[in-house]
């Protein structure tokens, strides 16, 4: 393993954990809950964060403008040179939770209203949607959603395809060829039409953890067929190693030739393939969200917020409202990047 | 060959019904179906919706529902379509036409694309070439398929160059069959790139792997030391050699192609199988959605079917078995 690929992986690894830790904290570093609504500011477009007040005056604290509507428009606004609010860190702001238990208060950063001053102070980092509700912090939020169901979903399937691999290859025919080829049939079918059809079959309206948990089951469901024929092939491999081959030979049963020797054998491909499927799986939630079959509002996904980009007035007007598109693609490329040099770490420690 | 053949239609056939019978299993653990949401409406009685549900074979077991539906489809009609009250496969059948006008051209274009920028990529690699390529293709992978198709639809808002969405003009149908073509063919563009943007990348990267593995290979290097000029050496000698993982692949490529391209009916307004799927599965119409899965299923095998036999043209082993 060359020192390059190392250097990749750890980035790939800090780049992703801190990712989730800050999406998991979501309510401390958005400025703004994802369902606080600003009806005075619908597609508010995002702000420019100044350091050079209109006047050309440095400051050293950085600010942003209060909004005004253009001239004969509802929906577009320009800044407001009288109104200038600086951007404070850890600011106290709405409550908001954490992992369902703990209450805060505090934001990373937020702008605060001056007395007397009419307009309330707002920030959009990366614009306002429909309802005014600010983009970046349901970007955040969203990702707790898309990000957490492609790893749940990943980790399930996973899970299953080690188990049914594992029969597979441990018990032989005819157990072998069912569950292979039922195993095929999933990998075989366009991913898309297979997973909406199971969604079909369950309920449409449910509250959104029921829905979160649904969507990450179906996904699961619906993935295990790659994992598992990886570990089944591993499994055939292993079983006949000489170190495996003594144990049976001392009487180990089969039980614990699973847990001892087969087991660990497993994990050099099914980590590296559980990276792959993860940002596989997000799509999937995103795709499913997008389609109105997944987590609906107002609980942000990164695909429900993208249907509304579905209407053209929407996606020619306002291209913020496109990011929660984008918010993916790093996730996918450092997922892949995590995948590349582990198989190749793995493969070098066997 | 027959033999080879029929294995391989068995095969295809298995797994037709293997797909049906799982989502047959799978509509038996749902929970409501059409009729059932039909009791919400007040105006119609339980005994009505029992008289339909009796009509319509629902509250059969769930062999005899297949039983009944495996009929229905020997009769071409794919069960029946709740909600329109039609036969699920003529709802079906126009649909299939406009995916398959979809899918089709895409999948040349990107076969046709992959191919060559992969031997390219593969003959220079470690290049500033392959590296763009390799880059190009990271960035194509990453890039969500969803947000593909909004930008497709982004830049059609934007130039007036092409349709937003559609597949016919407003009074298309009136027009001679060349204007209808160029019409046809003018909301094709941006459709098709995107579902080729979508999946050209996986192919691309699978045709350079496989062709480095054939490059390295000693007999490559004596065919480069009799001096074949490089040209003919990867076209004619190395590409047939790396051929047979690129056409299993061809198989399964289908199958990716066909979910960017439901994703890209359903955004840009097509109206292929993916629209009607989705509204089928809104409006809990089990048949209608048994029927499209089980025609993409089809398409699949169809492929498949087709990569076999290429492989069988291709590869002397396979025919020395057959």
């Amino acid at each position: 393993m060359t020192q390059r690929k190392r250097t990749k992986l750890v980035w790939a690894a800090w780049f992703l954990a801190v990712l989730h830790l800050v999406v998991l904290l979501a309510g401390f570093f958005a400025p703004y809950s994802y369902d606080t609504q600003d009806r005075e500011h619908p597609y508010a477009a995002p702000m420019r964060v100044h350091l050079v007040d209109a006047a050309g005056r440095w400051h050293f604290r950085p600010f942003v403008y209060g909004l005004k509507a253009r001239e004969g428009s509802l929906t577009a606004y320009e800044e407001d040179h009288t109104q200038m609010f600086p951007v404070n860190l850890f600011v106290a702001g709405e409550p908001y939770t954490v992992l369902g238990r703990f209450h805060f208060q505090t934001h990373l950063l937020g702008v605060q209203s001056k007395a007397g001053v009419e307009a309330p102070a707002r920030i959009y980092l990366l614009g306002a949607d429909g309802f005014g509700r600010d983009q970046f912090s349901r970007i955040l939020y969203g990702g707790q959603v898309s990000l957490f169901a492609g790893i749940l979903a990943a980790t399930l399937s996973a899970i299953g395809g080690l188990f049914l691999g594992m029969v597979a290859g441990m018990f032989g025919r005819p157990l072998d060829d069912v569950i292979m080829r039922v195993g095929e049939i999933f990998i075989a079918l366009p991913w898309l039409y297979l997973l909406i059809s199971v969604r079909a079959f369950l309920p449409l309206q449910m509250s959104s953890t029921a829905t979160f948990a649904l969507v990450v089951g179906v996904i699961g469901i619906v993935g295990w067929g790659r994992p598992a024929r990886l570990v089944r092939n591993v499994v055939l491999s292993a079983r006949e190693r000489n170190f495996v081959l003594a144990a049976r030979g001392f009487g180990a049963g089969k039980f614990y030739l699973m847990r001892r020797h087969i087991l660990p054998a497993t994990m050099s491909v099914i980590l590296p393939q559980m990276a792959l499927l993860v940002p596989l799986f997000m799509m999937a939630e995103v795709t499913l969200s997008f389609l109105g079959l997944g987590v609906g509002e107002p609980f942000p996904s990164w695909g429900n917020m993208l249907a509304s980009a579905q209407q053209f007035h929407v996606i020619s007007s306002y291209w913020w409202m496109l990011l929660p598109g984008l918010a993916p693609a790093p996730v996918f490329l450092a997922c892949h990047a995590l995948a590349d040099s582990w198989q190749e770490k793995l493969k070098s420690a066997v | 060959m027959t033999r080879y053949l029929l294995r391989r239609l068995g095969h295809g056939l298995l797994i037709i019904f293997g797909v049906s019978l799982l989502l047959f299993i799978l509509q038996q653990a749902a929970p409501g179906d059409f009729l059932s949401d039909m009791k919400l409406n007040g105006q119609i009685s339980e005994d009505t919706a029992k008289v339909l549900r009796a009509q319509y074979g629902v509250d059969q077991p769930l062999p005899r529902r297949y039983g009944r539906w495996m009929l229905s489809v020997a009769k071409g009609e794919l069960g029946y379509s709740f909600a329109y009250n039609v036969s699920a496969s003529s709802l079906l059948a126009p649909r299939v036409l406009n995916t398959l006008l979809l899918s089709v051209p895409a999948l040349a274009i990107t076969w046709i694309i992959a191919v060559p920028l992969g031997v390219v990529a593969s003959a220079w690699r470690g290049r500033w070439l392959d590296r763009f390529f390799s880059a190009g293709t990271s960035l194509a992978l990453a890039m969500p398929d969803l947000l593909l198709a909004l930008l497709a639809i982004l830049i059609a808002l934007r130039t007036h160059r092409y349709p937003v969405g559609g597949m016919h003009s407003v009074g298309a149908q009136d027009w001679g069959w060349f204007a209808r073509m160029k019409d046809l063919g003018w909301h094709m563009v941006l459709p098709v790139a995107v579902v080729v943007i979508g999946s050209v990348s996986p192919i691309l990267r699978q045709v350079r792997s496989s062709m480095i593995a054939v490059l390295d290979s000693s007999y490559m290097r004596a065919a480069e030391g009799h001096g074949l000029r490089k040209w003919t050496l990867l076209f004619r000698h190395a590409l047939p050699a790396a051929a047979n993982p690129l056409i299993s692949l061809f198989g399964l490529s289908v199958a990716m192609l066909l979910s960017v391209t439901l994703l890209v009916e359903v955004v840009m307004s097509w109206p292929g199988i993916g629209p009607l799927l989705l509204e089928s599965i809104l409006s809990r119409d089990l048949f209608v959605v048994i029927g499209a899965v089980m025609l993409s299923t089809l398409l699949l095998v169809i492929g498949n079917l087709i990569a076999d036999v290429l492989l069988y043209a291709v590869d002397p082993r396979i025919r020395v078995q057959a």
